[in-house]
């Protein structure tokens, strides 16, 4: 299975990128790794009347930037994203594609006036990951609630569903990367 | 979803000239495994209808050329079934309303809302009588992950796992009764996985774990706004079991207030989330759950007798574990190979002599004790085996607490739980987890038995 490279967008609170790199490998596979070198600097995607970030042309950003790597990106903001016709989006990816972004924001359960919850935004913002990146390699929404790719429009669907493939999708995930 | 199963796979055509809004709206139904056509303008709309059916069509009202409105009576003549949703600005709401009027299913406007956008094109596929298609597909689901089974031999385990079963077929509201540890939240997992709605998500609510000030809102939602802080919409435990199971823990523990909101819930299936006024519907099914003498709770009227005739339709019993020791081998056998497998290590045995202070053990904190112990002793022994010095008690304080005189239960109990304070030096969170009870029964116990700290 080709490599995942996580690249930072900002604004982003870099703390968050390291604890992914361990479950994003089991998920996926062997070479996951953060970019050390590599920032995206998010504010040319930055929407003033909104106040937030557009994730379509971050995507187009990273696919230019890593043009020559052989692998998945997954771009991880703290900004808050969208797409034109959303309110909102936790994330997007090139379904079948390369690049995947995902954004934080709305993972923190402070915004809903709730406790600061480290460990709760750590897993969300994994579980999106997942999701994202599964698009990448082709798959659809799951009607399996507990499967990592069934879609979630509110963090109370992130936190019912695992960080985990079901079955079924797993299968699909093996499938579609092994040709 | 395959393509060949076009003509299976549930349709949208989406008819915007804006580039943006034709590629995200497609991309996102693409992901929810819908067929997805685009068109730019009422031309090429018309012409994709040789591609169709499509199930629904969104359509941009305003379009150079011919207009949504237009076209919306256009594709009707077309397709007289065609379910078309209207998108729209702000500025259009009363074309949209017109559109309404001549037939449109609903209208959104830009941008929307996501989990509206998921809800609104659900309820259009839901008009169409779509269901039984989803309903073929959800069956084709692959088994669900994660369920835990009933372990036990008895008969009276074997009634409650029949009794389960039972009320699984029905729609029957179900109150689990029990002992803390004895398992009721798996009896609970038992019956949704059984019935009709377990493709539905089962939601458990602790009651008694989540603050009074906060059981509100994690139960019926909260609007943007509500409250300091809140900034963001989240939608509570029932919104979020619709076509599910809500499974209410420790029942016993909730306010006089929350009592009669739960009341007017559970009547109408119907709440708004705090600070809102929408009224959001909700199907699912209740099972509770308690250990509290809610008989006793009503006598001193700390528990409304309206509610608990509601709740109390179907009642499931589970004896404590001290009243069905068959189950202990197999429940031991069970924990071991659980372990066994989380903490990587080979198979272990059971000492006869050891299996036998499981047996004779009196289980305050019931099966979740077992438990705990069977996984401590997987972290002391040496394998192959478990011996008896890996369990955390000995066959004197057994044969204590099983001489006939006095009232053994107490005493062992009190004995019992004196023990394991002092093991963990009077931590309280610890003990309670090596007892397998909450901090606040173990509180109470210390009080009861008037345990003093050395
Ligand atoms: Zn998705
Ligand atoms: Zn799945």
């Amino acid at each position: 299975m080709s490599s995942i490279l996580i690249v930072a967008i900002s604004p982003i609170d870099r703390s968050l990128l390291d604890p992914l790199v361990e479950p994003l490998t089991r998920a996926f596979g062997p070479r996951v790794e953060v970019s050390r070198s590599q920032t995206l600097e998010g504010s040319f995607a930055f929407n003033v009347s909104r106040n937030q970030y557009g994730s379509t042309p971050l995507i187009s950003a990273l696919l230019d930037r890593f043009d020559d790597f052989d692998g998945r990106i997954l771009g991880v903001t703290s900004g808050d994203l969208f797409v034109p016709v959303l309110t909102y989006v936790f994330g997007e990816a090139q379904l079948d594609g390369k690049v995947a972004v995902v954004s934080s924001h709305r993972l923190n359960d402070e915004l809903y006036g709730l406790g600061a919850d480290r460990k709760l935004l750590h897993l969300r913002l994994l579980k999106e990951s997942v999701h994202e990146l599964g698009h990448t390699f082709g798959l659809l929404h799951c009607n399996d609630y507990l499967c990592v790719m069934h879609s979630s429009t509110g963090v109370e669907e992130i936190d019912m569903k695992t960080e985990r493939l079901c079955p079924e999708c797993r299968g699909k995930l093996v499938s579609n990367t092994a040709g | 979803m395959a393509n060949n199963h076009k003509a299976l796979q549930p349709s949208i055509l989406v008819v915007d000239d804006e580039l943006s809004v034709r590629d995200s709206l497609s991309k996102w139904f693409k992901e929810d495994g819908y067929r997805v056509g685009t068109a730019e303008n009422a031309n090429r709309a018309l012409s994709l209808m040789n591609e169709g059916p499509w199930d629904v069509m969104l359509l941009d009202i305003k379009m150079p050329g011919m207009d949504g409105l237009e076209l919306q009576k256009r594709l009707k003549e077309i397709d007289k079934d065609a379910l078309i949703i209207i998108i729209t600005a702000f500025a259009a709401v009363d074309t949209a309303v017109q559109a309404l009027k001549e037939g449109a299913f609903d209208y959104i406007t830009k941008p929307v809302d996501p989990d509206h956008l998921t809800h609104l094109v659900q309820n259009a596929f839901r008009a169409k009588k779509l269901t039984d298609e989803n309903w073929r597909l959800r069956q084709q689901m692959s088994e669900l992950s994660g369920a835990d089974e009933i372990v036990g031999e008895s008969p009276q385990m074997q009634k409650v796992i029949d009794l389960a079963r039972t009320v699984a077929q029905t729609d029957t509201t179900v109150m689990i009764r029990g002992e803390s540890g004895t398992g009721k939240e798996l009896v609970a997992r038992t019956i949704h996985a059984n019935s009709s709605r377990k493709y539905f998500p089962i939601i458990t609510v602790n009651c008694g774990a989540v603050p009074e000030t906060l059981l509100e809102s994690e139960l019926f939602g909260h609007e943007k706004g509500a409250f300091t802080g809140a900034q963001y919409r989240r939608k509570g435990k029932f919104e979020m079991a619709d076509g599910g199971t809500v499974f209410l823990d420790e029942i016993g523990t909730i306010s006089q207030k929350m009592q009669v909101q739960l009341l007017r819930v559970l009547e109408t299936k119907q709440f708004t989330r705090v600070g809102g006024n929408e009224m959001i519907s909700s199907d699912f099914r209740i099972i509770c759950a308690t250990n509290r003498d809610l008989e006793a709770a009503i006598a001193d009227r700390s528990f409304r007798e309206d509610l608990y005739y509601r709740l109390n339709v179907f009642t499931i019993f589970i004896p404590p574990l001290r009243e069905r020791r068959v189950d202990i081998p197999p429940l031991v056998n069970h924990f071991v190979k659980k372990y066994a497998a989380s903490m990587s290590k080979p198979t272990i045995d059971i000492d006869p002599e050891a299996m036998d202070l499981l047996i004779r053990n009196r289980w305050p904190g019931n099966v979740r004790e077992l438990e705990n112990v069977i996984e401590r002793a997987m972290v002391l022994a040496k394998p192959p085996v478990i011996r008896p010095e890996d369990l955390p008690f000995q066959m004197s304080q057994i044969q204590e607490q099983n001489s006939p005189q006095n009232d053994l239960l107490t005493s062992w109990e009190k004995i019992h739980i004196e023990k394991v304070l002092q093991k963990m030096g009077w931590n309280i969170t610890r003990s309670a987890e090596a007892l397998g009870i909450d901090r606040v029964t173990l509180y109470s116990k210390i009080s009861k038995y008037g345990l003093k700290r050395p």
